[in-house]
């Protein structure tokens, strides 16, 4: 039954959402509602699981000096800080003025910019690592990738401006994303579809059970 | 000067005239200002051939309002601001207002109404200070269908793929043997787990950022548990931090059964899989500070992924692990192909499940599925044909409603 | 090992200090360079510039602060533009950090003189309407009835006595739309809803990693146009007349790329001396 019941589950719930895809009428057009807001309320508790478990496992570290236990002490420092001052403040601890939004604006949102802002430097190493003329395709993965990041930017334009209109870099550049990167991105877009639908239509039928832990 | 008796007069009427004449010529209102404004008073043309109907293929209570725009709309007096739209339930019954559209709308819908009530329409045109009222339309009434035919597409391409896939699940299972093409990434899954195994170093399995709604979730999920099962048989330690609660505790299910399937349940320990931050950055971070920490030998990136995908990949590079990433996300595909070792592009990932359990259940979908794509290149192609020459549009065929 | 040889094994912090400096240095530098603009770009300033005043354009903001850098240009250039058309904006968010972002672009250009001079009023011009939880589910409520996705503003309140939402239902009484999007849910989500569904005319903002996955819309006319990364901001900022921080910031790009290619170029010598080492 362990198996069982999560299987027939999926089934019902599967097989009912493609149902309400067909049939506007009610009952089923409020099923896809429904069940979404099921998902949500079951997400939003399952989070206690999750902190609980961080928890649980920084506390841990940090008693018993595994080694990294120095973030762990972070972590709950971290974590303390904002469910505190958001329980002070209130209902409104988002708003502009208070404490809660000074730590998200002096701490956190840094923080976030900062990590967005390494993928720049990232690129740079990721690029001199792999834009090499290893073979045809290699080479014409670098040709485009030359063509697009200097036609996107007015250095392309100033290289190129005395060139005929239709020839610069900038037009190469938007040909290139209009014609092969979309047509490519369409068929990859087409294979993941398909992908989704076998694997869902594999899910529905119980025929893929890997996930809930079974063969 | 001194002027005869008729000749002054007329002169002095003439300059009197001429007085008054560059008195009004200068300030033409100035008799005017303050008593009299001038107003237009005159409405714009009214709308006509209000036609009001059920709206199609919905739940009811909606019902959609056409009709043909005031003469004075882009046209005449070009004067009209915008619709009013009324409604009632008796025909000479009291109108009450109940929404608005600019100029040039032709169209209104109500969903704010009653199954199986009649209601009547009218439309009234304004420049602002005129209104002009339509005729009234007939009676509508509201109601729900159950079939949506603007869907009967998708129905009957649903339906032919699912034949596709149950029929070659049929073949596979009564032993026809089915070839599938080489995906080098799975093909290393062994070899990573081995190198983990030689090295003496943990492998980190992360399943992507998003949560258990997401198919490549259970794509990543359904890997993990083939992976977990490898690295059993390997005693290699894999560790799985997660962003998500729920994936948390559908990977341990995954990962307790993989290690019983290889024998060595007591080799499992819960805290194997565990939550950091549902943050996409905290994520990145925390996972990015394990990597050089920890220094991994092989790292897995199986499911979906954001901006963060070429922080995680890269590091991963940079303490030289062997990597194998897999995502359906076509921004971040790029980047792994960059980044790591290997990559399973796009619907590799949803295969991978299949081809690394070699099971002819899940072979014969992926031959299924492949129906459906060589449905869509035929449709491609032949759209192509008869758009270049000019003789169809079968693009609205596979128009979603 | 040969020159060569230690090119192709680079320490990547060496190639991180020449990109940190080739984004950094210029912004010392008040330099403008030209920005060409594209039809994606064109197409959605004419389509509000076509917009008669008094019109309605809803905007929104489906970032975080992250993605700020891109989309917040975007989100300020665009919002002038509509203010000095005479347009109403409505401001929304399905991320929860959005209609934060959309307070702050509204600080920043309802402080401009021009647009200050205007004198626009707090539901009367503009409304933030807040966040609500639901990504493309809200998309679709919105396609029947505003009001019941947003019974209340960012502020508490209620929609019925904001003079700018009376008579505002649905995408039927809003005259344009304009996401501003750094993931999911975003643009694919208002394409698929909004301008499939409902029929909405829609333009869209994307980060520029993102924004190559709009192009199949675009050739479908499901978007009337986009604007990619800081180049689509900076193309907008020129078409409106009104160059900022988009322009200035393009020299830095512009930089930054070029720096990208030449390790680039530099990579692909060492590799080709070091295989024809090999080889010989």
């Amino acid at each position: 039954m362990r198996r069982e019941v999560p299987l027939m589950i999926c089934a019902i719930v599967g097989f009912t959402l493609i149902i309400v895809y067909f049939v506007p009428h009610p009952p089923f057009s409020d099923m896809r509602d429904l069940f979404s807001d099921w998902f949500s309320v079951i997400a939003a508790f399952a989070i206690y699981l999750g902190i609980l478990n961080l928890l649980k496992n920084s506390v841990d570290k940090v008693y018993r000096k595994r080694s990294g236990w120095g973030f762990s002490i972070v972590t709950i420092a971290g974590f303390v800080l904002f469910v505190f001052i958001g329980l002070y403040e209130g209902s409104d601890f988002g708003e502009i003025g208070t404490r809660y939004y000074w730590l998200y604006d002096r701490i956190y949102f840094p923080l976030m910019a900062t990590m967005f802002a390494i993928l720049a430097f990232f690129i740079g190493s990721a690029s001199y690592r792999a834009f090499r003329a290893r073979n045809v395709e290699a080479t014409v993965l670098l040709l485009a990738a030359f063509f697009v990041m200097l036609g996107r930017v007015p250095i392309g334009y100033y290289l190129t401006s005395w060139l005929p209109e239709g020839w610069r870099m900038s037009d190469v550049a938007s040909a290139i994303m209009t014609y092969p990167q979309m047509a490519g991105q369409r068929a990859v877009m087409i294979g993941i579809a398909l992908g989704i639908v076998s694997t869902s239509l594999r899910i529905i039928l119980g025929i893929e059970r890997t996930f809930l832990g079974g063969e | 000067m001194k002027f005869t008796t008729l000749s002054g007069s007329l002169l002095k009427l003439f300059l009197f005239g001429l007085v008054l004449f560059f008195i009004f010529s200068f300030n033409p209102r100035a008799f005017c200002q303050d008593t009299t404004i001038v107003t237009d008073s005159i409405p714009p043309g009214p709308p006509s051939n209000v036609v009001a109907k059920d709206t199609p293929y919905d739940r009811g209570r909606s019902i959609t309002i056409n009709w043909v725009k005031s003469a004075d709309d882009g046209g005449g007096a070009n004067d009209v601001k915008g619709y009013e739209i009324m409604r009632a339930t008796q025909v000479d019954g009291d109108y009450e207002l109940i929404g608005n559209t600019t100029a040039g709308a032709q169209y209104f819908i109500d969903n704010d109404v009653r199954d199986k009530v009649s209601y009547f329409y009218k439309i009234r045109g304004t420049d602002g200070t005129n209104t002009s009222v339509s005729l009234p339309s007939l009676a509508a009434m509201s109601k729900p269908q159950w079939v949506n035919l603007r869907r009967t597409n998708i129905f009957i391409f649903v339906v032919a793929l699912t034949f596709a896939i149950l029929y070659y699940i049929n073949r596979a299972k009564a032993g026809k043997e089915l070839f599938i093409r080489k995906i080098a990434g799975l093909e290393a899954v062994d070899d990573a787990v081995g190198r983990a195994t030689e090295m003496g170093r943990k492998i980190f399995y992360i399943p992507g950022i998003s949560d258990m709604d997401n198919m490549q979730t259970i794509a990543g999920l359904t890997i993990l548990g083939r992976v977990a099962k490898v690295a059993a048989e390997y005693e290699a330690r894999l560790e799985v931090p997660v962003s998500r609660s729920m994936v948390m505790v559908s990977a341990r299910e995954v990962m307790k059964e993989a290690y019983s399937n290889a024998g060595r349940p007591d080799s499992f320990n819960e805290d194997l899989v565990y939550y950091l931050t549902d943050d996409q950055f905290g994520y990145a971070a925390a996972v990015d500070g394990l990597f050089v920490r920890e220094k991994p030998a092989a790292i897995f990136l199986m499911g979906q992924f954001y901006a963060e995908s070429l922080i995680l990949a890269e590091t991963g590079n940079s303490v030289g692990a062997i990597q194998i990433a897999g995502t359906a996300a076509p921004a971040q595909i790029p980047f792994f192909i960059a980044a790591c070792d290997f990559t399973l592009i796009g619907e590799e990932l949803f295969a991978a499940s299949a081809y690394l359990s070699k099971d002819p259940k899940l072979l014969g979908s992926l031959k299924g599925q492949d129906v459906g794509k060589v449905i869509f290149l035929a449709a491609i192609i032949l759209g192509v044909i008869l758009f270049t020459f000019n003789l169809m549009d079968i693009g609205p065929w596979f128009a979603v409603g | 090992m040969g020159f060569f040889e230690r090119l192709i094994k680079i320490d990547r912090r060496i190639i991180f200090t020449f990109i940190a400096v080739a984004i950094a240095l210029p912004l010392f530098f008040n330099v403008s360079m030209y920005v060409e603009t594209t039809p994606e770009v064109v197409g959605i300033f004419n389509a509000v510039d076509s917009l008669s005043p008094g019109s309605k354009v809803l905007m929104s903001f489906d970032y975080d602060p992250g993605s700020m850098p891109e989309l917040q240009p975007m989100a300020e250039s665009f919002l002038r533009h509509c203010f000095s058309r005479g347009l109403k904006v409505i401001l929304m968010g399905l991320w929860p950090q959005g209609p934060l972002q959309a307070n702050w672009a509204l600080d920043i250009i309802l402080n401009e003189p021009d647009i200050k001079a205007m004198n626009l009023k707090y539901g009367v011009d503009y409304v933030n309407l807040g966040y609500t939880a639901g990504n493309e589910v809200v998309i679709q409520r919105m396609g029947s009835d505003i009001h019941a996705a947003f019974p209340v503003d960012y502020y508490g309140t209620s929609l019925d006595e904001i003079p700018l939402m009376r008579g505002v239902r649905n995408f039927d009484n809003i005259d344009f739309v304009y996401n501003l999007s750094a993931g999911y849910p975003g643009t694919m989500e208002w394409v698929q809803f909004a301008a499939d569904r409902f029929h909405a005319v829609l333009g869209a903002g994307n980060t520029a990693v993102q924004a190559p996955l709009m192009y199949p819309y675009l050739g479908r006319k499901q978007l009337v146009g986009i604007l990619g990364g800081m180049k689509g901001a900076a193309e907008y900022e020129v078409l409106a007349n009104r160059p900022a921080r988009a322009v200035r910031y393009m020299f830095s790009q512009g930089i930054s790329h070029a720096v990208v290619v030449f390790f680039v170029i530099i990579g692909n010598l060492a590799y080709f001396f070091t295989r024809k080492k090999k080889e010989s």
